[in-house]
């Protein structure tokens, strides 16, 4: 499990993330959503340590990332995984290389067991005889579905993605929330994913986290999102007619 | 930020760089690529240019040194004391800090705002380390190789350059370069360039690996890169040679 507790961060004396407290939990897809500057990604990369908090604490099963020796710290973080919103792939090695990347530096596995870990986690993302081409030759699809078999080549515990969808069509879309939540499941890994796209955090998000002005301003599942009368989170939800009409028919169907 | 910070910075960039390689095999890895990258595909420019200033250096002190007075072979001689002296170690180093330094800064500019930087940090690995320090010692391994070619091709286009077009004789010239060759002048060299080595590989990196924003960002650290780099290299210059030669 991730607690998060009382989470404070502020750029230059303008607090960004003011006491924000949570818990994800194994095996489900969490969701990070609000509206832009709402510090959604400040409070990703607090999480991946990637920003220091000055207040609160986050704690990783049992060990407070605070507390860490620096031993300690690389270990955790290689039980991370993490896909990016542009898929962060290293322009200058193929897809195999790519994916092998984290095997090589944190194993001493021979070629062989590595590549067919690699050959394992891209069939899994649904992707084959794509080792040799390089990140440029793929869709954007193909790419996150590559970021994917990266994060989780180290079958990591953590699983943190930022915006899978952006840039994305939607049956593209509905195929990587889809398979973030089976590997979420199959791995039973702790998914926390940053997203604004409705359609996924409705498909996908076991649990919501509605960021607003940096402080937590509802959280619930994609169950009672729809029943939620919460003001601030009924306004960014249903801003469109087509959720609101969704909601009507989920409400009045289940009466 | 002002040039205080950013010099405290970049000594606190090169805390971080200049640790132990995570994995020595990777780290091994990434510096063949580099002293191809950084090294190798720098050769046809390196030679095309230094053959070619040799050839200039030779000509203007030809047509300079038209009194009887004043001995046909000091025309060698002085073309071999340029190159030895300045024009291999500085001129090249400021050719390379140009090619080189902005390939750098773009190339690790572009892995930041890509994110491909903060990739590596969250898998726990020091990005610092493993991009900047196989770019140092590359640079620090073939660039004293290159400036000492640099040596030669401006001394042999020196020759060409003198003798087909009349200007002198071939056994002037090379009586010339023979004439009073200290070792010392190219040790000052290899110094020289070791030190320039280490600026253009590092100062790029720093401009690069900081870079906030997007592509024109990225640009603007790249010009910026090889500005200061040239900056710096012209300064260390004129140090270093009142250091080993005043």
């Amino acid at each position: 499990m991730i607690e998060v507790k009382n989470l404070y961060k502020e750029f230059d004396g303008t607090p960004v993330l003011k006491g924000i407290s949570t818990t994800f939990e194994k095996g489900k897809t969490s969701m990070i959503i609000g509206q832009s500057g709402s510090g959604k990604t400040v409070f990703l990369k607090c999480l991946l340590g990637l920003h220091k908090h000055e207040k609160g604490s986050i704690i990783f099963d049992g060990r407070d990332y605070e507390d860490l020796k620096d031993k300690e710290h690389r270990q955790l973080r290689q039980e991370m995984g993490m896909v990016f919103q542009g898929g962060a792939l290293y322009d200058s090695l193929t897809i195999e290389e790519n994916v092998m990347f984290p095997l090589k530096m944190f194993t001493n596995n021979s070629f062989e067991d590595m590549l067919e870990r690699v050959n394992t986690v891209l069939k899994r993302v649904n992707l084959e005889n794509v080792n040799s081409k390089f990140p440029a030759e793929l869709s954007g699809g193909m790419q996150k579905r590559v970021a994917i078999a990266r994060a989780i080549v180290m079958n990591p515990k953590y699983l943190f993605c930022d915006e899978p969808n952006s840039g994305l069509d939607p049956n593209t879309a509905t195929v990587i929330d889809n398979l973030i939540q089976e590997i979420t499941k199959e791995y039973q890994m702790i998914t926390i994913i940053n997203s604004h796209d409705m359609n996924s955090v409705m498909e996908i998000g076991e649990k919501i986290v509605f960021l607003k002005n940096g402080v937590k301003a509802w959280e619930g599942t994609n169950k009672e999102i729809f029943k939620t009368e919460n003001e601030a989170i009924v306004d960014f939800v249903y801003s469109s007619n087509l959720f609101k009409k969704v909601r009507e028919v989920y409400l009045n169907e289940t009466k | 930020m002002n040039y205080i910070e950013h010099i405290g910075k970049y000594f606190i960039m090169l805390k971080q760089v200049f640790k132990k390689p995570q994995k020595w095999s990777v780290f091994k890895e990434m510096l063949f690529r580099e002293v191809e990258d950084l090294g190798l595909k720098s050769l046809g420019i390196i030679t095309f240019i230094s053959f070619f200033v040799g050839g200039v250096v030779a000509i203007q002190t030809a047509l300079n040194v038209d009194s009887p007075f004043i001995p046909k072979y000091l025309i060698g001689f002085a073309t071999k004391r340029s190159m030895i002296l300045e024009f291999a170690p500085t001129f090249m180093s400021i050719i390379l800090a140009g090619k080189v330094g902005s390939y750098i800064s773009s190339s690790i500019g572009t892995m930041r705002v890509t994110e491909q930087i903060d990739a590596l940090d969250v898998m726990g690995i020091n990005s610092l380390n493993y991009l900047v320090l196989p770019k140092i010692i590359a640079a620090l391994f073939f660039y004293p190789l290159l400036i000492l070619l640099a040596m030669f091709l401006g001394i042999v286009g020196g020759y060409f350059a003198g003798v087909l077009t009349a200007l002198f004789f071939s056994e002037d010239y090379i009586y010339g370069i023979q004439l009073d060759f200290n070792p010392y002048f190219v040790k000052y060299a290899v110094i020289k360039t070791l030190v320039f080595a280490f600026v253009i590989a590092t100062i790029p990196s720093y401009h690069g690996y900081y870079v906030k924003g997007g592509s024109l960002e990225v640009g603007r650290a790249s010009t910026q890169a090889v500005v200061w780099t040239s900056v710096v290299i012209i300064l260390l210059n004129y140090f270093l040679t009142q250091m080993l030669l005043g």
